[in-house]
């Protein structure tokens, strides 16, 4: 299996604060690799540091190979690396046809054209089409995104990340403030998302964890306190104990 | 030289004064103000026309500027700024730069577009010989009431239960309201003293910085860069500033006359090459 | 069953009427309105409906020339600017300074003083991009004012507050002259205005404008679709200066004389409050802002001569307070009338 990011002795502080401590984690290709911990234990930290939202204090991240630690996040993406946010982050004054679109453009290399109409890059408009028809956006494609409910605007977040043929996929708590009705819509996109593409997935319902997570990092107060197979994890003392209050 | 220095340093006071208000606005309620010199102004103008038309002494009209523009401040905060606390910058640049224009106009009609003097009382004039250097008299007043007041603003931030209020509400406005603290009040409280402060600053400052309808768009600059520089987390940070951009204004025009108005634009330019947070900037704003 | 449909499960015929709909919409949010060709028919039919109009029409063209260089800088790279006068002024100078010491051939000047401003923006971008908005007002501010300065300082140059002057300009293409009714001069600035505008409106439909106003509405997610935001409003704030001086060289061409007014601080302010008039982020907001704003001047300025700023800084006032919001809503609703079919405008 190879590794496809890494990380070495990871630091972030914010003036005394340690909101990620020392963390050193391995990524394999391919991996369904959830990260999980309290509320408040750095786990959307340690995604900014990931990509590039935040630099950190100390430590270096690896992305097959090369150094990224202080790569800027557009060039992150580049390199196939990109995340969903918790909170959504869209476009609002846009339509997720007009999203999309941008995202494939920057992708295939397009998007410092100053003179071609957007209009003519037919192809490119097919596929950001095709590809919202899979997240079952194709009915609303046309609105503006400040527009949409909010489980639809879940979507197009995956979607808007999705579009940019992540190599690697963070997704922080894709299906959070989604309604009850519509969390299985997302759920089952994170769950058949293409084999080849590594995800790393930070969430906090557990049945979703332990069904489709192959490996657990457990994150407590900015430091890893466990890693390991599913098995693992879910046999271990110490995790329960740090989710159930007691002393750990 | 330290006549230079001293003058220098007089005027950055002054400046201190006449920004801090900007500063606790930009602060608290992350409100760009660019109409604020229009209130140092009034305080001006106040002073101008006791002292001129009334006769009445230097020392009244002080305060009166203070409570003036004070105010006056409190006046506008509760009929126009209140709305536009959750406006974008943009409206609130656009907005204050509107002020800015009404009150130059307003001043022009009003007191006539004449450059105002007034008439120092005979102890504040003239040079006085300390430690064998020569200090304007006037500048020593300007210096010891500035120091002074800032010294107050610093304690009271620090040490008052309205300072501690304040520093609440500038760092989280909802938990700070959930805990009982009237924030509007602050608000309120704090627009009408830091206009007041402006207009204390004005009043001060006709003999320094002379006074016409004019001065809220000729020091509007001098503002931002106190403020950019010196930040909005601290007192010592916009004082240090404005000590610097007061001394380096002065020096730089008596130095070298031909270069010394773009010394400030150099320390701005400096300052934003090597740290574009300001100098003074605790985190990320 | 999955609901990330997968490839192929989708019934083609679906699938292409949907990209067929995504391409006509696509199409049309980058289509000629209506209302566009009503401004530009305008525009021309003046010189014939209204000879005897023709300076303060040139008046009006040259500012909305400077307005929608403004809107690039505001509309689409979100930049709050209290400089932009800068440009302008730098623009002007240079078309004079050219005009007396150089060449008197208009167009040449007028591409020499785009491109001297041009390299001014580019020079200064990387100031006006370091730190917040606060900085930002800071920063446009300085520079203007330190033109200014520098106007005033270098009179042997720039002839100092007296302005410059003892210069006229050669026949445009050495063809038209510049004629004392202003005819010749307002049809050369309406076709500056004509060819910026077209230049500007392609730069905002292409996928570069397209990123332009997704790093302004959102410069977390613009950054992680991949788009380098930096490089993007540097160019931007660029292409905005070259229009703009070149505005300012228009000013110079048609009037043969540059005041330091050009630098003014209320010439920044004015070109902001015509695009509150006018609304940003169309580019056509800066036209039919300086038309606003020109007749609204032109009226105050004979109603009360010597205080028109005073209703101007009114009229800013309410406009933020009633709500620009409000405003640009009305201007939707009657720019949504006037457009073909409706479309939905970015």
């Amino acid at each position: 299996m190879t590794t496809v990011l890494e990380t070495f002795g990871l630091k972030r502080r914010f003036g005394a604060f340690m909101a990620t401590n020392d963390v050193s984690l391995k990524i394999e290709q391919g991996a369904r690799h959830a990260l999980i911990g309290p509320n408040g234990a750095g786990k959307t930290t340690l995604i900014n540091l990931l990509t590039g939202v935040l630099v950190p204090t100390a430590g270096t991240i690896i992305l097959r190979g090369d150094d990224i630690t202080r790569l800027p996040s557009h060039l992150r993406v580049k390199r196939g690396l990109t995340r969903t946010f918790q909170i959504n982050q869209l476009f609002s004054e846009y339509s997720p046809l007009e999203s999309v679109t941008l995202a494939i453009l920057e992708r295939e290399g397009f998007g410092g054209n100053l003179w071609s109409p957007v209009a003519g890059y037919g192809q490119l408009i097919d596929e950001a089409a095709a590809l919202l028809a899979r997240f079952r956006l194709a009915s609303v494609m046309e609105e503006r995104t400040s527009r949409l409910p909010y489980g639809k605007q879940r979507l197009l977040e995956i979607a808007l990340a999705f579009a940019s043929r992540p190599r690697i996929l963070l997704l922080d708590e894709p299906a959070a403030g989604v309604p009850e009705e519509e969390r299985y819509e997302v759920l089952s996109i994170v769950s058949d998302l293409p084999a080849d593409v590594t995800v790393v997935l930070i969430e906090h319902d557990m049945d979703l964890v332990f069904s489709f997570a192959t490996r657990i990092s457990v994150l407590v107060a900015g430091a890893l306190f466990a890693e390991g197979s599913v098995e693992e994890i879910a046999s271990h003392p110490g995790v329960k104990a740090v989710y159930l209050g007691e002393a750990a | 030289m330290l006549t230079i220095l001293f003058d220098g340093i007089a005027y950055g006071m002054l400046l201190f004064i006449l920004a801090c208000g900007l500063t606790i606005t930009l602060g608290l309620m992350n409100f760009i103000n660019l109409a604020h010199g229009a209130f140092a102004m009034a305080g001006g103008y106040v002073t101008v026309v006791m002292m001129n038309r009334y006769g009445i002494s230097f020392y009244w009209c002080l305060p009166a500027a203070f409570f003036v523009s004070a105010a006056l401040g409190a006046l506008l905060e509760r009929v126009l700024y209140r709305r536009l606390y959750q406006a974008s910058h943009l409206d609130q640049v656009l907005f204050s730069v509107g002020l800015v224009f009404m009150s130059v106009a307003a001043a022009d009609y009003v007191m006539g577009g004449q450059q105002q003097l007034i008439q120092l009382p005979p102890e504040l004039s003239g040079r006085t010989e300390i430690l064998g250097i020569g200090i304007g008299r006037y500048r020593l007043f300007t210096i010891v009431v500035c120091a002074a007041l800032a010294f107050a603003l610093q304690l009271i931030l620090a040490r008052t239960r309205f300072g501690s209020r304040l520093r609440a509400a500038v760092d989280d406005r909802r938990v700070a309201m959930g805990l009982g603290i009237n924030v509007s009040m602050v608000f309120a409280l704090t627009f009408a003293f830091g206009s007041g402060l402006a207009g204390l600053g004005g009043a001060m400052g006709a003999e320094i910085l002379g006074l016409d309808p004019n001065f809220p768009l000729k020091f509007m600059i001098y503002f931002l860069i106190v403020v950019a520089v010196g930040g909005t987390s601290t007192v010592s940070g916009p004082f240090l500033a404005a000590l610097l951009l007061g001394v380096a204004d002065v020096a730089g025009k008596y130095y070298v006359p031909a270069i010394g108005p773009f010394i400030i634009y150099g320390l701005m330019i400096i300052m934003l090459i090597l740290r574009p947070a300001g100098l003074f900037a605790r985190g990320a704003r | 069953m999955s609901v990330l449909a997968k490839e192929g499960l989708q019934p083609v015929e679906e699938r292409h009427a949907q990209q067929a709909r995504a391409r006509r919409w696509m199409r049309k949010r980058s289509a000629m309105r209506i209302f566009e060709l009503v401004v530009w028919t305008a525009a021309v039919a003046v010189v014939f409906l209204l000879p005897s109009k023709m300076l303060i029409l040139t008046e009006i063209a040259i500012l909305a020339l400077f307005a929608v260089s403004l809107d690039l800088v505001l509309g689409f790279a979100g930049i709050v600017s209290l400089g932009h006068a800068a440009f302008f002024g730098l623009g002007a100078y240079a078309a004079g300074l050219f005009a007396r010491h150089v060449m008197a051939e208009p167009v040449i000047g007028l591409l020499i003083a785009g491109a001297a401003s041009g390299v001014l923006g580019y020079a200064t971008s990387f100031l006006v991009l370091r730190g917040s908005d606060l900085t930002r007002l800071m920063t446009t501010l300085g520079i203007a004012l330190m033109l200014a300065e520098v106007a005033n300082q270098m009179a042997w140059l720039t002839g100092g507050a007296d302005g410059l002057s003892g210069f006229s300009l050669d026949p445009i293409l050495g063809l038209f002259p510049f004629d004392l009714w202003g005819r010749n001069g307002y049809i050369y600035c309406l076709a500056a205005l004509f060819i910026s505008t077209m230049v500007a409106r392609r730069l905002a439909f292409s996928p570069f404008g397209l990123s332009l106003k997704a790093i302004k509405n959102n410069p977390a997610r613009a950054a992680l679709v991949g788009v380098p935001a930096r490089r993007r409003l540097i160019i931007t704030y660029a292409i905005a200066a070259v229009i703009a001086g070149c505005a300012g060289a228009l000013l110079t061409q048609t009037t043969s004389f540059v005041s330091p007014d050009v630098l003014a601080f209320h010439r920044s302010a004015d070109v902001l409050l015509v695009l509150v008039i006018g609304g940003t982020g169309y580019l056509y907001g800066g036209i039919l802002g300086a038309i606003g704003f020109t007749l609204l001047k032109d009226w105050l300025s004979v109603v009360t001569p010597q205080y028109w700023m005073f209703w101007i800084g009114l009229l800013l006032v309410i406009l933020v307070v009633v709500g620009r919001e409000r405003l640009a809503g009305w201007i939707e609703h009657v720019r949504g009338r006037l457009a073909s079919g409706g479309g939905h405008s970015p």
